[in-house]
């Protein structure tokens, strides 16, 4: 008699409730990109603008002489979420791209949606590795800036004066994270590659950005901006920060294509991401 | 990590699963015509040629597709319904290569287990345990990508299996492996169905392979069962069917026998298998034989095999 059976054993433990597996799938996600060398880079390199900022806090506060030219304020919070467009644009290719595509690629759909998952759920969890990476390069660090500012001034009044940053902040790098997320990974779900979605990806934000380039070239107007996507996304974090405009296009259309961005991405993976791929 | 020994599940009754009418219809083909069945318990082989609607059958059991009529249960619970709760007692392995990349086997393995509300800890030993079984023992913590067509069906077997459902979908699990393998890999089923009390259900179109390793078998062709049952009943007595070759006119002779109510159908050139049917006698066959003129080279009782079932389920020569 052997003394410790290896064959197959019945497992009487226990288990957790159904609904959570997206969480199993954001840890695995974000725990896979934590691991890689480049990525810790590129995540660093991303908070630098950061340091920048915080320098430029410390300096306001203590040397009122440059008060005047770099004190904080809501155009600095604005500007600094503007800032990290480049690094969520990078981002958003290097997490994104292969989010999907590698799944399909490796047919592991139906071994994620064979488990006692929802296709929502997969869909949650992969949405959450690129949210969480896309909020840790803006909403975080604009929050302890805002944090930075009270500590190095030693006082509330700039937070009394400007009680709106935080909900600013929380909105518009929230609006940010999601347009990225929803529209990459409506991308990754079309494809088996992810160099060609991330090929995809930049064509869609320049290619749109060109379109309104051109056209403004053209008619001398901005009120087209609504046909480029960073443009609707600039026009409205400038109306949650309270800053004028830059674009004629109201914020209201700009808005209404964001979300309607985000609308058609969502219906785009509700098609996708089947557990068997139907061809008739 | 609790342990619950082979052998002390409760005797439970009934089919595991229940197809009532169901029809998949993709684009134009319909897939499954309005398919009724039932998956007795212990190992079932489901037997059909490429394109008769086997994978279909389980990944509409599964959810993946949903049928334009009828009703599936599984386990006792409403696929339309109960989908979750479902898949968290059922392990699936598909038939093509499926795997999450980047990841080395047991971490897979892990991953699927916690995916199937396992907790982390014990996923990861049941992974070992289960890895282990299959034989991937040694190579466990290598890159699934660098694995063989073999050394990737066992990996499908293993995250089946992490989470020790009650009832497994193996869709085609010998496929592209080399004899020894595909050995190996039946050895691993017929253990789960008979010994480990675990229902399963094998999806092939390879005859020895359900033969092998399972008591009842469901026959589908062109998107309907055409039979179902245990296999040794589906059979029939032995000796009964005879293996025959004749000199003479063969497509006569087969005519011949076939409005003499026994069924048969060629094997090879000109050997035939001959049913003879309850209550008749085989000296019959000498009999019409000799008022066609055609003389009996050989003549074998046969030990029917599944094969001979398959072909007169299917109605081929």
């Amino acid at each position: 008699m052997p003394i410790h059976d290896q064959s197959y054993r019945r497992y009487g433990g226990q288990r957790s409730s159904l609904g959570q597996s997206w969480m199993v799938i954001a840890r695995a996600g974000i725990m896979n990109m934590l691991r890689k060398r480049a990525f810790m880079g590129l995540l660093l390199f991303a908070w630098l603008p950061f340091v920048v900022r915080a320098v430029q806090i410390y300096v306001a506060s203590n040397y009122p002489q440059t008060a005047t030219f770099l004190a904080p304020d809501a155009k600095m919070f604005r500007d600094f979420l503007e800032q990290q467009d480049f690094f969520i644009f990078v981002m958003t290719i290097y997490v994104g791209a292969g989010l999907i595509a590698n799944d399909r690629r490796a047919n592991a759909l139906q071994i994620y949606l064979s488990k006692p998952l929802l296709r929502s759920e997969y869909i949650a969890g992969k949405a959450a590795v690129l949210f969480t990476f896309l909020m840790l390069v803006t909403w975080l660090p604009a929050i302890l800036l805002l944090f930075l500012q009270v500590m190095f001034k030693g006082s509330f009044e700039f937070l009394r004066a400007n009680l709106f940053l935080f909900p600013a902040i929380t909105i518009g790098a929230l609006l940010q994270a999601l347009l990225a997320t929803f529209t990459m990974l409506a991308l990754s779900s079309l494809s088996k590659s992810s160099r060609y979605v991330g090929i995809l990806y930049a064509g869609v934000v320049f290619f749109t950005a060109a379109i309104y380039g051109a056209m403004y070239a053209i008619t001398g107007s901005t009120s087209l901006s609504w046909l480029s996507l960073g443009s609707n996304l600039a026009q409205v974090v400038d109306v949650i920060f309270r800053q004028t405009p830059r674009y004629t296009t109201p914020w209201q259309v700009s808005l209404i294509v964001v979300l309607g961005l985000i609308a058609l991405s969502i219906s785009v993976l509700e098609r996708r991401v089947r557990g068997v791929e139907i061809v008739t | 990590m609790a342990e619950t020994p082979a052998g002390s599940t409760p005797a439970q009754t009934g089919p595991v699963v229940h197809l009532d009418a169901v029809t998949v219809i993709y684009g134009k083909n319909q897939a499954l015509k309005d398919v009724s069945a039932r998956f007795a318990r212990g190992a079932v082989g489901l037997l059909g040629p490429n394109g008769a609607g086997k994978s279909t059958m389980l990944k509409a059991l599964l959810g993946f597709v949903k049928p334009s009529k009828g009703r599936m249960t599984v386990l006792g619970l409403d696929v339309a319904t109960s989908p979750l709760q479902i898949r968290s007692r059922i392990g699936y392995m598909p038939e093509s290569d499926a795997h999450i990349p980047g990841m080395n086997a047991v971490s897979f393995v892990a991953y699927c287990g916690q995916l199937a509300g396992l907790p982390p800890v014990d996923s990861m030993q049941r992974a070992h345990e289960v890895l282990q079984y299959v034989g991937l023992g040694e190579a466990r913590y290598r890159n699934i990508e660098t694995y063989s067509t073999g050394m990737k069906q066992r990996i499908k077997l293993a995250q089946a299996l992490v989470h020790d459902p009650d009832l497994l979908f193996l869709d085609e699990p010998t496929n592209g492996m080399d004899p020894k393998g595909r050995d190996e890999m039946l050895e691993l089923i017929r253990d789960l169905g008979h010994n480990k009390n675990v229902n399963l259900i094998l999806s092939s179109h390879l005859l020895p392979d359900v033969e092998f390793t399972c008591d009842h078998v469901i026959v589908m062709d062109k998107g309907q069962v055409v039979a179902q049952g245990p296999i040794e009943e589906l059979k029939g007595p032995a000796g009964r069917v005879f293996e025959l070759r004749i000199k003479g006119n063969l497509p006569a002779f087969i005519e011949v026998l076939r409005e003499h109510g026994m069924e048969c159908h060629s094997t090879d050139q000109d050997v035939m298998r001959v049913f003879v049917p309850a209550g008749r006698d085989q000296r019959e066959i000498f009999t019409l034989a000799a008022a066609q003129q055609a003389q009996i080279r050989h003549l074998r009782p046969s030990i029917p095999t599944l094969e001979d079932v398959f072909a007169k389920a299917i109605g081929e020569d």
